[in-house]
């Protein structure tokens, strides 16, 4: 892995070295490059590590010294394991799907040769027992021959004989190409005592082939038994079509369930410019490969470009596309000191940035990462498929054997002629043997985490994993924090209260909180305005939040700061000094009875305030009380309408919170919460998580993960909102790409959605085999004259496995 | 006849649940051909250190692209004709199963 961010060492991978000699030519090379500090090349590993001065070379030009003493090398991309594992798989499938297709059209294209052929040989031999075992093909014979004998009457003439010996050619070729992998596989595993689909179908179609050779090769043996020496070679052939036409779809529809991270994965541009020093002092723009851009490096970007790498707005506006990262379809608005992501693509304006996240660190990067270890995941409801897969193939033969014994059996026992047992016998057991399909189960339930999973990431939800998906399809009681979850988790001001003034002027600030503004300028000591800035100017010294609020207050107002002259904290009261000339006491009831001040003037409209989720700041100048400012942490925008969203889902939602009881009921009331656990401490959340899972509750609780990280671990579902940036938070299981809330609701409700399917999926693959299997063996003969032929079964059980597939692919379209 | 199938059943319930897999090894560090089967199917190692599987895949057949150990969290995929090296760390004594990507192929680690 590259190490540009230090900007001295770089490991650069080489190829084609294989011996000491080439190893020690390009060491030397390396060596003696102006600019190399001390290079190491190390053959085993196939690598070079190079310290390096990067104000005398880069490492593109290590690159291109290595590649000129005739060995391969480049820089490594950041995530070159993810990307090349999926380029690698990709075209893997791709191959597979080509080859499978081409297989199964020729056999498929055998398949009718060989059925037409085979027709002359049925009709011969159309007595008692013969083709009636197999109902598609009696009806296939009984459609098929008046027209085939007025095209093709010379067929009717060729001698039995021929007519076998060149199906039984033909039945080879397409065994020993089409089918050659079921049965070299199907070896191998018996030689190691297992057992898979490959054993079933060549057992199944290997029996087949064999009766119909002993029948064509040596009909004698089987006439002195008093069987018929009937060939199934259009069976064998057909049955190979079908299950490699089966095959081939099951390999495009797998394909395309890792399609949302395929997407990811290519949203890297592959260049970004970057301006870079000049020789002569100035500096200039080049286009360099994202992974030489190097941490503080400063990027441009154009209107129409995708964002190269991650970093911070030096200069110029613009709105960004973020929606692939975050689901979020508006663009969103970008200025001077904002974050931009890597991959997201740049819409109205030109702007330049620095960059600071790279490579496998970058968000995009660590968004494929996640997504790509989620998919790798398994879902706990899947155990109970494990467990029956392990024991399904040897089962099926069993089953098989047995159906073979009844048959022959039964048949004898009712005055059958022996040659119509053997074949009725015969054709049950390789419909068992065909029918059986282990695949459908093995996809059933990975397929849907694939395709949810993938799901989720376009939508702004990182789910983590099948076994988070299968815990947040249960969840009955969401846990919101209050603080940076339900609120803006930013306070900022949102009244100001002057002395002598009947009403209170509000100030609904940034974004979310729509407070009706009900300015009152009557004459006062003094203006809102004024009181705002004198205070605003003291607490530019001051560290709290509360200060941050009120600074910020007065910038957007556009409020000129003056420099205090005089500053004092006095701890959990408040902050004094002077600004202006003025001296000035902000803080709680206690600092100003400590100056001498009587807060007694404005106690009810601080009582309000309280009681309204805001913190209500006095404010003394020059001895007396001349204010209030009310500071308040905003509900988000759109979380009154998520959390009635949870609750339509028939979810509890529960607030926690370490605030005091009022505030946190204030705030519950704006969001539409009705039950609220206040004043709880950090550890507090654990025991309240722990505590609703002690009833019996299965909890979701939804943090920032900054400190709340130990409850999301305690819960059975974390979900970490971040600020579309975070999304590692190690403690969820969940994380969300935007801060709004109403993710909550879409993880919980895909997560629902994907359990279903798997469900769906589970039902279908048990349910196929446990009815396909008895049918197959011939229980409904008895009632119903019911017998399945083997080239039915083998279509069903062709597209068992794809329609499981499909079933998943449905998920991509989910609308949660 | 039911002799005859009685017998054929019992080898077969015999032969893939009963019979011993010759193949196993011990040792951290396993080379495991990938062909139809894992070979060999049983790794013995040494609880609460690092193993090395290097999974060497013989086939392109679709069933045998993904390598699982449930346990671990980890699904790798295995290009054909390519070898392809796996860490895990059983934490404890135990058997931990690895299969292909839809269970059929089963192979364990059992660590002591």
């Amino acid at each position: 892995m590259s190490d540009t961010i230090a900007g001295e060492k770089v490991v650069i991978p080489v190829t084609g070295m294989t011996c000491a000699a080439c190893q020690g030519r390009v060491q030397r090379t390396l060596q003696k490059t102006p600019g190399v500090v001390d290079a190491t090349v190390n053959l085993m590993m196939g690598n070079a590590t190079v310290q390096y001065d990067p104000s005398a070379v880069s490492p593109e030009a290590l690159v291109a010294t290595i590649a000129k003493t005739g060995y391969g090398a480049e820089l490594p991309r950041p995530d070159a394991n993810a990307f090349d594992e999926q380029a690698a798989r990709d075209a893997a499938q791709e191959a597979e799907f080509r080859e499978l297709r081409a297989k199964a059209l020729v056999s498929g294209a055998v398949g009718v040769v060989a059925m037409v052929a085979s027709m002359p040989l049925m009709a011969a031999g159309d007595h008692a027992h013969g083709v009636v075992a197999d109902p598609f093909m009696r009806w296939a014979m009984q459609a098929l021959t008046p027209a085939l004998r007025g095209a093709l009457p010379w067929l009717y003439a060729v001698p039995a004989s021929v007519l076998s010996w060149t199906l039984l050619v033909l039945t080879l070729g397409v065994m020993a190409w089409a089918g050659r992998h079921f049965y070299t596989r199907a070896w191998a595993a018996f030689r190691h005592h297992a057992a898979d689909m490959n054993t079933l179908v060549a057992v199944g179609t290997g029996a087949a082939f064999l009766y119909s050779v002993v029948a064509t090769v040596a009909p004698g043996v089987f006439t002195r038994a008093g069987l018929a020496p009937d060939v199934y070679y259009e069976a064998v052939v057909i049955i190979i079509a079908l299950i490699l036409t089966g095959n081939a779809f099951e390999a495009r529809a797998k394909r395309r369930t890792s399609q949302a991270l395929r997407a990811l994965a290519s949203l890297q541009p592959p260049t970004a410019r970057v301006a870079r020093p000049t020789p002569e002092g100035g500096t200039a723009e080049v286009d360099l490969p994202v992974e030489a851009v190097r941490a503080g490096d400063v990027v441009l970007v154009r209107p129409g470009e995708r964002v190269p790498v991650d970093g911070e707005v030096l200069e110029g506006t613009s709105a960004v596309d973020e929606s692939m990262l975050t689901g979020e379809s508006r663009p969103v608005e970008k200025a001077v000191g904002d974050r931009v992501i890597g991959g997201t693509i740049n819409r109205t304006g030109a702007f330049r940035y620095r960059a600071t996240t790279l490579g496998a660190d970058s968000v995009l990067a660590q968004v494929v990462k996640l997504m790509r270890d989620a998919q790798g995941s398994r879902a706990p409801i899947q155990a109970l498929a494990d467990r029956i897969s392990a024991v399904f193939v040897p089962v099926v033969l069993v089953i098989a054997i047995a159906a073979f014994t009844t048959w022959f059996v039964a048949a004898h026992a009712t005055g059958t002629p022996p040659g119509a047992a053997a074949v009725r016998a015969f054709a049950a057991a390789v419909a068992v043997l065909i029918i059986a399909c282990p695949c459908a189960m093995g996809l059933a339930v990975p397929t849907a985490v694939m395709v949810a999973t993938g799901r989720g990431a376009e939508l702004g939800v990182l789910i983590k994993g099948g076994e988070a998906l299968q815990r947040a399809g249960d969840v009955t009681t969401v846990v919101l924090d209050k603080t940076g979850t339900v609120t803006e988790g930013r306070p900022t001001v949102t009244d100001v209260v002057v002395v002598g003034a009947s009403s209170v002027e509000r100030r609904a600030s940034s974004s979310a909180e729509a407070i009706p503004s009900t300015l009152d300028a009557r004459r006062s000591p003094l203006a809102a305005d004024d009181l705002l800035r004198l205070v605003a100017s003291l607490e530019t010294m001051s560290e709290h939040p509360l200060a941050d609020a009120v600074v910020r207050a007065a910038r957007e107002r556009g409020l000129p700061l003056a420099v205090p002259e005089a500053f004092a904290s006095d701890t959990g009261r408040g902050v004094t000094g002077a600004v202006e000339g003025r001296g000035l006491a902000v803080g709680n009831g206690a600092l100003m009875r400590a100056w001498g001040v009587d807060p007694a003037p404005l106690a009810a409209d601080a009582e309000r305030l309280a009681g309204e989720a805001r913190t209500p700041v006095y404010v003394a100048v020059d001895g007396a009380l001349a204010g209030l400012v009310a500071v308040a942490d905003p509900i988000k925008a759109g979380a009154p309408e998520a959390v009635a969203r949870l609750r339509a889902m028939g979810l509890d939602v529960v607030m926690l919170t370490g605030d005091d009881r009022r505030t946190a009921e204030a705030v519950a009331r704006a969001a539409g919460i009705d039950r609220v656990v206040a004043e709880v401490l950090p550890d507090g959340k654990v025991a309240e998580v722990r505590r609703l899972q002690e009833g019996g509750r299965v909890v979701a609780m939804v943090g920032d993960g900054v400190n709340d990280a130990p409850a999301l671990a305690q819960a059975d579902v974390g979900i970490a909102v971040g600020g579309g940036t975070d999304v590692a938070v190690e403690a969820a299981d969940v994380a969300l790409m935007r801060g709004e809330l109403a993710g909550v609701a879409r993880a919980i409700g895909l997560s629902r959605r994907t359990m279903r399917t798997m469900k769906q999926n589970l039902f279908w693959a048990f349910v196929y085999n446990v009815v396909g299997i008895p049918v197959a063996a011939g229980v409904l003969y008895p009632a119903f004259g019911l017998l399945l032929s083997p080239i039915l079964a083998s279509a069903a059980m062709a597209f068992s496995s794809v329609s499981v597939v499909s079933n998943s692919l449905r998920l991509r379209r989910a609308r949660v | 006849m039911v002799a005859g199938g009685l017998g054929a059943s019992a080898w077969v319930v015999w032969y893939f649940f009963a019979a011993e897999p010759a193949s196993v090894v011990a040792g951290q560090e396993a080379m495991i051909v990938v062909e139809g089967a894992y070979a060999p199917a049983v790794v013995r190692v040494q609880a609460g250190r690092p193993v090395r599987l290097v999974f060497d895949r013989r086939e392109t057949s679709g069933c045998s692209e993904e390598v699982v150990f449930g346990d671990f969290g980890i699904r790798r995929f295995l290009p054909a004709h390519q070898k392809t090296t796996v860490e895990v760390t059983p934490p404890a004594a135990g058997t931990y199963e690895f299969t292909c990507g839809m269970g059929m192929m089963r192979g364990r680690i059992v660590a002591e």
